[in-house]
């Protein structure tokens, strides 16, 4: 097996555009197990480890190599609370943001507060940079639009965060364990509501009828408020699996939305 | 080939392929004190200190570890003597079969290490990313608690 450690994005594009086809590895927790259990070999490997560039979070730009550790103790409080929900202290201190995109899990906890405030996902190469929404990057279970050759840089929110956002997710205990149902919900004081779900469909579900009704509702009468958990478990599409069922995810669903509305308001 | 510091000492070794770091310390190093448990990240029986960070050893590449500086279970305590959280597993019966208490020791060592009088909730937090079969954790709190100077 070759492996590059660049010490910078240089280094790291022009490792891919020598090998476009090298694995890249960040904090392992997702490849080690699939190296480990799922029989991958990678030829060839280019570890990210070492870019400080990548690591970096500015603003309303995070790295790909932001650790969960940091993202638990950042500032922006749903996505920290999604951190603190990954796996375990261990898996927290290796494990990236980038590495959950580039996982593309349904279950990955980052997901669902990137699409609830429509962030995006910036990739590089030689050729250049382009920037993607997370729909347009999030294309199917375990599928992204990455392109050989490129590199997830980081993830690029919008200028303005809704100071109102709760996320959410359930499981059968509180460390260590993959979601059954997720949701991040943010809210603006006049109203306006966004919510997206994680382990409802092959990728981050957006509620969008259930938010148009509630974002129309600027103090939601409890009927109001059952009413937008009605549409969101109307809206996802679960399945059922090894770790739930798609009636069970449906209900969760319903009821993460209405928990974490009111917890918005 | 690879550089790596456990424990204070330099080595070098040759991981073949993609090989965890847990298996070139137990295999290459001779180093088995981390145990191999679940390989998947699910345990904390292979955890070490990486660069000062809490890690499953088996889900880091060795390859990637090239240049780290390592403690391990080893290394926590001078030979033939006991870290202040080895000695209050063994005095407060906390250890039974043992295959989990390296990864305990380890992470409580690194958790103490930060935060000298932890409270009982930050023990378990700390001790979340460890499984253990045996003792059903009441005597491995009791003894960090104990440590800790907190009520369990
Ligand atoms: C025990 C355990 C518990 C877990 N619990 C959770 C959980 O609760 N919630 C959750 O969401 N996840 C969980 N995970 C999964 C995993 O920890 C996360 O998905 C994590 O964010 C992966 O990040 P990483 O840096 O370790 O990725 P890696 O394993 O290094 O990489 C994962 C994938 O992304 C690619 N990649 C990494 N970085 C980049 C980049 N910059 N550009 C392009 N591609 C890249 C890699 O090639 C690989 O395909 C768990 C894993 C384990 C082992
Ligand atoms: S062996 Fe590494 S966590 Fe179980
Ligand atoms: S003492 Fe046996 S697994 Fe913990």
């Amino acid at each position: 097996m070759e492996i590059a450690r660049p010490t910078d994005l240089a280094g790291v594009l022009d490792a891919l555009d020598a090998d476009p086809a090298a694995t890249l590895l960040a904090g392992g927790t997702d490849l080690m197990v699939e190296v480990t259990y799922g029989g991958r070999r990678p030829a060839s490997v280019v570890a990210l480890r070492r870019v400080d560039e990548l690591a970096t979070w500015e603003g309303r730009t995070i790295g790909s190599g932001v650790t969960w550790a940091r993202i638990e103790h950042g500032p922006v409080r749903a996505l920290a609370q999604a951190a603190r929900t990954v796996g375990s202290p261990q898996i927290r201190s290796a494990g990236t943001i980038g590495g959950n995109l580039g996982t593309a899990s349904p279950a990955g906890d980052g997901l669902p507060f990137l699409a609830a405030v429509d962030a995006s996902v910036v990739l590089a190469s030689t050729a250049g940079r382009r920037t993607l929404r997370w729909d347009e990057f999030l294309t199917g279970p375990k599928q992204n639009a990455l392109q050989p050759g490129e590199v997830i840089v980081g993830v690029e929110l919008p200028e303005h965060l809704p100071e109102r956002q709760e996320f959410a997710k359930i499981g059968a205990r509180n460390a260590m364990v993959i979601s059954v149902a997720s949701a991040c919900l943010v809210r603006e004081a006049g109203g306006a509501t966004r919510i997206a779900l994680g382990s409802v469909g092959p990728t981050p579900v957006r509620a969008r009828r259930a938010e148009e009704m509630i974002s129309a509702e600027p103090s939601p009468s409890p009927a109001a408020v059952a009413e937008f958990g009605r549409l969101v478990a109307e809206e996802v599409s679960p399945i059922t699996d090894h770790r739930s069922t798609a009636e069970y995810r449906r209900h969760a669903s319903g009821v993460l939305a209405r928990r974490l509305l009111e917890r918005c308001l | 080939m690879i550089r790596l510091t456990v424990n204070g000492i330099e080595h070098t070794a040759e991981p073949a392929g993609a090989e965890s770091l847990l298996a070139t310390l137990r295999d290459r190093l001779g180093l088995a004190g981390s145990k191999d448990a679940c390989e998947q990240g699910e345990c904390g029986s292979c955890s070490v200190i990486m660069d000062g960070e809490l890690v499953c050893s088996c889900l880091v590449m060795a390859a990637d570890a090239d240049g780290s500086e390592i403690t391990t279970v080893e290394g926590l305590a001078p030979a033939g003597e006991l870290h202040p959280v080895q000695r209050a597993l063994v005095e407060a019966h906390g250890v039974q079969c043992g295959y989990c208490t390296p990864g305990f020791a380890v992470a409580a060592a690194h958790l103490f290490e930060r935060e000298p009088s932890p409270s009982a909730d930050d023990i378990k937090e700390a001790l979340s990313g460890n499984i253990c079969r045996c003792t059903g954790y009441g005597a491995i709190l009791r003894a960090l608690t104990g440590l800790a100077g907190e009520e369990p």
